[in-house]
């Protein structure tokens, strides 16, 4: 059973077909690529996965469990964690408190847990702390911990983006663009840290990406969509030489 | 990437978490003991002091309290609510109507307004779960105009109502007649209960939750939390304080005009969390406290001057400080107490 299946699914806006007929697995500790022209439903497809959007058909398992219709905390919960194209940070908090959010889901003590600020309630505060500073120094943000988020020059926004999705201990992990704005040294120390986490945590990953020499260097198999359909499958050199790849971002040949 | 991430993590030990400087146990029978202590001072108070100030005390302390449950809902969960006077009213009228009616003597009289106070701020509560409702769909302005309008329902209601059942409510002439029997030390009880619970709330790991809706609800959901439940648990706690601070109100007063619940009253709340900064708990207790005595302060001015003069004092502190007088800061430091990792960090 995969990990993560999409089985014929078609999203609609009005009069526009984002999607039609997509089709997509990951498996555990695998990394897949997402390409396509801008618009080509990439970060639609995401948005379905995560609950933002509802398809119009088809259906999306977790563990061969349907997750379509649920709400996007619940499909957090259950092990899909996002990161934004247009970087979503909570910026009024700092890096560490941005980590900590996400561990709202394992929060065990209630309301008089809080009130009352119960041993466990500091217990289970001094262990999240460690779990997210550990994490910030996998992501080599530690010594920002205590700034605001949107204080961050954007490459750190972009990792602390990765952190708080980690953070919500996902089964899969979807990263819509994540060397966006990162310079090639970013970018080069952004592909070992993807490939890092998918080893470490042992998680499925995948990611949209225009920066193609990332894509084709680090996935395993990469997806090509253009104006909502699925152009080409396979792995890397397969895809780069697809005519119909070459076409949809280069246009027809010249005859 | 030298040695880079590819080092294992160790286990917490890597870090050096700082306990609280105070136990928490420590601190909490400090509050306990701040509470016992407020008797006393209620006993000196009424003796010595000059019955106008502590008039403006006790008034003050139920705008800290009305000031500061609203900040959970405006300022950290970023709700913007203009209802807040309805939920001050629910409280007051049900508090006012019950112990118009009871009348207790004696030992009672406590059993009765701790009673009474809190049964004033479960019905506010239930409004704030229905009001909270609407929050899901709405946002920003859209929202501010749902909550005025509810605060005007609340209003209309309460001036044609006469009576429930055996209760008088008094409809447009008002309540009257209610005993007094709220002083300093029933306000400031529930001011203490009010200010550690919404200050320990907003400062945990739950409050974390708030806030990140505050900031941005797309991504809070993403990260799994439940944004429907901490946007109507704010309403709920905060309409719950909101109506306490109704309860003392009346009972402090023993009469109450339904006029003084419409939206001024909600517009004069809403000023005091702005102008003490939206987030900032002692802000808003600051600005309350302000607020409420400076206006007693310009009573020199005739009329009309007063009140223009307290507007423009407000004008001027808005252009002063855009972000009110201490922003989303506290009075004090309240940032977790980490210590920052020891040994140096690769870049």
């Amino acid at each position: 059973m995969p990990l993560l299946e999409i089985n014929n699914l078609s999203v609609q806006f009005g009069g526009l077909r984002a999607l039609s007929g997509f089709n997509f697995t990951l498996e555990r500790a695998e990394l897949v690529g997402l390409i396509g022209p801008n618009g080509a439903g990439k970060t639609t497809a995401f948005n379905v996965v995560t609950g933002v959007h509802p398809p119009c058909t088809g259906e999306v398992r977790l563990e061969g469990r349907s997750i379509v219709g649920l709400k996007p905390f619940k499909i957090n919960r259950l092990g899909i964690a996002r990161t934004f194209q247009n970087i979503r940070l909570f910026g009024g908090l700092t890096v560490l408190e941005n980590v900590l959010t996400a561990f709202n889901q394992s929060l065990t003590h209630g309301f008089w847990g809080t009130v009352l600020r119960t041993p466990r309630h500091q217990r289970e505060d001094r262990h999240h702390e460690a779990q997210a500073m550990d994490l910030l120094h996998t992501m080599r943000l530690a010594h920002r911990w205590d700034e605001l988020a949107r204080n961050l020059p954007y490459g750190d926004q972009r990792r602390l983006e990765i952190a708080r999705a980690l953070a919500t201990k996902p089964k899969v992990l979807l990263l819509d663009e994540p060397a966006a704005g990162m310079n090639p040294q970013e970018k080069m120390e952004l592909m070992e840290l993807i490939r890092f986490i998918r080893d470490r945590f042992n998680i499925g990953i995948w990611l949209i990406e225009h920066d193609m020499k990332l894509v084709m260097t680090i996935c395993q198999r990469i997806t090509v969509l253009d104006h909502g359909e699925t152009i080409a499958v396979g792995t890397p050199s397969q895809v780069q030489c697809d005519p119909k790849v070459i076409e949809a971002y280069l246009g027809e040949p010249v005859s | 990437m030298t040695n880079g991430p590819m080092t294992a993590l160790p286990s917490e030990s890597r870090l050096s978490l700082a306990q609280p400087r105070v136990p928490v146990w420590v601190v909490n029978l400090g509050l306990t003991a701040l509470l016992a202590v407020l008797w006393p001072i209620d006993r000196l108070m009424a003796e010595y002091m000059d019955p106008y100030f502590l008039r403006i005390l006790v008034l003050i302390g139920i705008n800290v309290m009305l000031a500061v449950s609203l900040n959970l809902i405006n300022g950290i969960t970023g709700q913007f609510s203009l209802g807040h006077a309805g939920f001050m009213a629910i409280g007051a009228y049900t508090t006012g109507t019950i112990m118009h009616y009871w009348r207790p003597e004696g030992p009672m009289i406590p059993v009765a307004i701790v009673a009474l106070l809190i049964l004033g701020g479960v019905f506010a509560s239930a409004a704030g779960l229905v009001i909270g409702i609407p929050t899901l769909r709405l946002r920003g302005d859209y929202l501010a105009i749902a909550t005025l309008g509810f605060g005007e329902i609340i209003y209309t209601l309460i001036i044609n109502t006469e009576y429930i059942g055996p209760l008088r409510v008094g409809g447009a002439s008002g309540l009257h007649g209610i005993p007094i029997v709220a002083n300093f030390f029933w306000t400031y009880a529930g001011v203490v209960v009010c200010v550690v619970c919404v200050w320990r709330i907003a400062y945990s790991a739950k409050g974390m939750a708030f806030r990140a809706v505050r900031e941005d609800e797309v991504a809070a959901a993403a990260m799994g939390i439940d944004t429907t439940y901490y946007k109507v648990s704010a309403f709920v706690i905060g309409a719950f304080f909101s109506g306490v601070a109704g309860g003392l109100f009346a009972m402090y007063q023993g009469n109450l005009d339904p006029a003084g619940f419409r939206f001024m009253r909600s517009f004069e709340i809403v000023v005091m969390v702005v102008l003490g900064g939206q987030g900032s708990i002692t802000g808003s207790i600051l600005a309350a406290a302000i607020l409420t005595y400076l206006p007693e302060q310009l009573r020199f001015l005739s009329g009309v001057w007063r009140m223009i003069f307290y507007s423009i004092l407000l004008i001027g502190m808005m252009l002063l400080r855009p972000g009110g007088l201490l922003g989303s800061r506290e009075l004090w430091w309240t940032r977790r107490r980490i210590e920052p990792p020891r040994h140096p960090v690769a870049s």
